[in-house]
């Protein structure tokens, strides 16, 4: 097997400039939200004592479940031995860090109280899905780092064995990661919505599309700075391959919760209320999460267009993938909250405390700023690892035609690896 | 490159200092009564001069008070909250009541008045507290909490013995 | 710098002995009597209280049984009560206003007959707002009253995601001029306590006392003790824990629901 070669970025074009500029723009904005989401106490937002947790948290939960996924090529590469995706290894270890920390950066942002971290970080509460997160977390981005150590090291990069069982840990610990993200709405009790053990596996499905999705987006940009083709025409259809199956796979659990929760009686107003007459959440769910955001990309890649467009489609693709993320993640978070709690099943209740009522939530401009900077923060340290270290792959130089010089017989070879 | 590597060295020594220098200073102020009195002479900041409480003496020896008080609040805090015991000798409200400094119109002033007792130290040593996010920070009428004064009378024995339990969980 | 919130549990073994030790100091000095008016403001004890300096104990479990044929629909005074004991008031923005207690209106679809429920943090035996807390702040006291300890609250919400009963409340506000007995501060999640300050100084609930003027729907006691007098109803009303489905075993029970 050929040596495979690795870059940094270098590039200091215009573009990258200002795309890089605008992540530190977005990011001092939602820098400012927070701090004035805390100087003034959340009732500047959009969150409520019946909403409490809002557009931030669609963001947070986002981005923590995208950054599990963005680790599966890393896995697939070692985990499954599967050397045609091992270039692109390292960089999906650093996308998960970097969405990992952006997403979480979001969520302590947004706490009453961000100013007692320090609290969070040495008290714990063992029982509480919320505080395994924190280990999850924290022990996610160590894992991920030593595994990023054991495949960029000269000498460890050699020993298989000690590279193979990092991987494997890695992999193991994310599925665990996301079965805990997915179990903080899975666990809750109380709200007939999410309760249930379908959240885990769909949470695991969905951060397999999303994590995939960022990561071809990253491949897709960075070869536009590196004047090289790093995603070959053999890595689209792998990747569009791989983005089908999660897709559908997410489909179907996503149908499963809901047709489990329409035969049991006492859910099946909740499930009314998001899949028919809650106004905006059937919208977003139908319209976002299911149409725009898994029916569609998965028609586009089905039916890929001539070769040389297919690298747009992918691109487009992904993007559609990650728009249904966020509206699964709104319906998810704020659908649930949005329908009343059943205290008296069987009466038509009221109270002045909204007993009874549909939740309304609107996000604020604050809210809304502060969830994307989770996105721009993650960017920006992926941006930073890029140039530090070698973390690109060598990819195929473009002509002038921006076509891709790719050598037959290297696609058929890597084939066969794989 | 070069340059992002260096921006990222100068934040780090940054928040390294900022994590750093004002503990420091914190640390010193509250290291003693001779480092208190040696900045007095020394005349650099002007050291704090906060106002007596009413009575004759703190429900400890002042001394002692000075180094330990939020140690014997921690303390104090997860006892009445968490185990429900409910001596009133180290309440906050207490310490409010004694140590109500009156403002410009002869009314108890709050936190948010630089002359506040807890503040003017805490101003000085750089020390943020939290107590009075939540705790008002003014005497309350209908309190009865705080002990009078004539009973703290600390004798010896109690204030060593806290002083040594305090040491133990300093470690 | 440095902050006094800092969560260090490691004192907690000898710091009970310590400050028992002062608490015991404290007490040969001021007279039993002196010590319960220091809490209650002068009114009368309704049952015997421990001592001070002795910790609450699971010999208790405090808990509420709220008769809804005495309960009117018009009538809000426990809420009021509440508002005045604990100092929660309206922000002037109804959905951000914390609520402590709330009136419920409850309608039955077949006969249109209307009836008024109060509810209230239920003080559950298995708290799914203790289970989720990340930090430890939502806690159970011994004797089974659940309360929020502010001092390590993040403000994260969860317990408010958690909660079935929507019983708790997030300061969305700065707040001034708190209540000594209960300090109150903007980023954190409070909740009935069920007057523990009250309860400690041998009092019933602010609501309790409240209600005993009006409908005397809300009774208090000791559910472990037989001999309470809401032991003594429970006997003899049928009553409901809300939502038993789900387990969590409220402190907090209703008679005459159906
Ligand atoms: S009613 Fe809600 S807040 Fe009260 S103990 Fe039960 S879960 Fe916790
Ligand atoms: S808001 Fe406070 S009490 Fe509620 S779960 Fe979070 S830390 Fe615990």
């Amino acid at each position: 097997m050929a040596q495979i070669k690795f870059q940094q970025l270098t590039s200091a074009s215009p573009t990258f400039w200002m795309l890089v500029l605008a992540h530190v723009v977005i990011v001092a904005a939602g820098l400012s939200a927070a701090l004035y989401m805390e100087t003034n106490g959340h009732h500047v937002t959009g969150m409520t004592n019946q909403i409490v947790w809002g557009t931030p948290h669609v963001f947070a939960v986002f981005l923590i479940v995208s950054a599990s996924g963005a680790l599966n090529v890393a896995s697939v590469s070692s985990v499954f031995s599967r050397l045609a995706y091992k270039p692109f290894a390292r960089l999906s270890g650093i996308l998960a860090i970097s969405l990992l920390a952006g997403g979480l950066a979001v969520l302590v942002l947004d706490l009453g109280r961000p100013d007692r971290l320090l609290v969070a970080m040495t008290t714990y509460n063992f029982r509480s899905i919320f505080a395994w997160n924190i280990y999850l977390y924290t022990g996610f981005m160590a894992i991920v780092l030593a595994y990023l150590f054991s495949m960029m090291d000269r000498r460890v990069s050699k020993m298989t064995a000690v590279n193979k069982t990092l991987g494997w840990t890695a992999f193991s610990w994310r599925l665990i990661l996301t079965t805990g993200t997915g179990s903080i709405f899975g666990f809750l009790v109380a709200r007939d919505a999410v309760y249930g053990g379908v959240m885990a596996p769909l949470f695991i499905a969905s951060s397999l599309v999303y994590g995939l999705a960022f990561t071809v987006l990253v491949l897709l940009m960075m070869s536009i700075e590196t004047h090289e083709t790093l995603c070959t025409r053999e890595m689209i259809s792998k990747f569009r391959g791989l983005l089908i199956i999660f897709s559908l796979t997410v489909l179907f659990l996503t149908a499963i919760l809901h047709v489990s929760k329409i035969y049991a009686a006492p859910t099946r107003a909740v499930e009314a209320f998001i899949l028919r007459d809650g106004g905006v959440y059937p919208l977003l769910f139908w319209g976002g999460q299911v149409f725009l955001g898994n029916i569609l990309p998965l028609l586009m890649l089905g039916y890929m267009p001539r070769a040389h467009s297919k690298r747009n489609t992918l691109g487009l693709a992904s993007i559609l993938f990650l728009v249904g993320g966020l509206a699964q993640m709104y319906v998810v978070i704020l659908g649930t909250q949005a329908f009343p709690l059943n205290i008296f099943p069987g009466y038509e209740v009221s109270s002045t405390f909204g007993d009874g009522a549909f939740n309304p939530y609107s996000p604020s401009l604050p809210e809304i700023l502060l969830g994307l900077s989770g996105i721009s923060i993650a960017m920006l340290i992926a941006t930073a690892a890029f140039r530090l270290l070698p973390f690109l792959p060598h990819g195929v130089p473009v002509d002038a035609h921006g076509v891709a010089q790719e050598p037959e017989e290297e696609v058929a070879e890597a084939g066969a690896a794989a | 490159m070069r340059f992002l590597s260096k921006l990222l060295v100068a934040v780090l020594l940054l928040v390294g200092a900022a994590i750093t220098l004002p503990g420091g200073s914190a640390g010193s102020v509250l290291g003693g009564s001779t480092a208190w009195a040696a900045d007095e002479g020394a005349g650099r900041t002007p050291v704090p001069h906060p106002a007596h409480g009413k009575g004759d003496h703190c429900v400890m020896p002042t001394e002692f008070m000075r180094r330990n008080h939020m140690l014997m609040m921690y303390a104090h805090r997860q006892d009445v909250l968490v185990e429900g015991i409910r001596t009133t000798k180290f309440n906050i409200s207490g310490c409010v009541n004694c140590h109500a400094v009156k403002g410009e119109d002869g009314q108890p002033v709050s936190f948010d008045d630089p002359k506040h007792f807890c503040r003017t130290c805490h101003t000085y040593a750089a020390v943020q507290i939290d107590c009075f996010e939540c705790h008002n920070s003014k005497p309350q009428a209908s309190d009865k909490s705080a002990a009078k004064s004539d009973d703290l009378g600390a004798d010896g024995a109690d204030a060593a013995k806290m002083a040594a339990f305090l040491r133990e969980t300093k470690k | 710098m440095s902050s006094c919130s800092g969560g260090d549990e490691k004192a907690g073994m000898d710091r009970r002995g310590l400050l028992q030790s002062a608490g015991a100091f404290a007490a040969t000095i001021l007279a039993p009597g002196v010590t319960l008016y220091a809490f209650g403001g002068g009114e009368a004890e309704a049952f015997q209280a421990r001592p001070p300096e002795e910790p609450a104990s699971s010999r208790q479990r405090w808990g509420l049984l709220i008769d809804l044929n005495k309960c009117s629909t018009g009538c809000n005074a426990c809420v009021t009560a509440c508002k005045d004991y604990n100092g929660w008031q309206d922000t002037g923005r109804a959905d951000i206003d914390p609520q402590w207690i709330r009136k419920v209106t409850l309608k039955d679809p077949q006969t249109g007959v209307e009836r008024s429920a109060p509810v209230m943090c239920q003080h559950c035996a298995s708290p799914p707002c203790v289970d989720v807390c990340p930090t430890g702040a939502s806690m159970k006291r011994a004797d089974g009253i659940v309360l929020v300890n502010k001092h390590v609250c993040i403000g994260c919400r969860y317990c408010m995601m958690a909660c079935p009963y929507k019983a708790r409340s997030f300061i969305h506000e700065d707040e001034s001029d708190q209540k000594v007995n209960n300090p109150s501060g903007k980023g954190t999640v409070e909740g009935c306590t069920l007057c523990v300050d009250r309860i400690d100084a041998g009092q019933r609930p602010a609501c309790v006392e409240a209600c005993a003027k009006e409908g005397g729907a809300l009774i208090f006691g000791d559910l472990k003790d037989p001999q309470s007098e809401i032991s003594q109803a429970l006997r003899k009303l049928p009553s409901k824990k809300l939502r038993a489905d789900l387990g969590v075993d409220p402190g907090v029970q209703y008679a005459n629901l159906t």
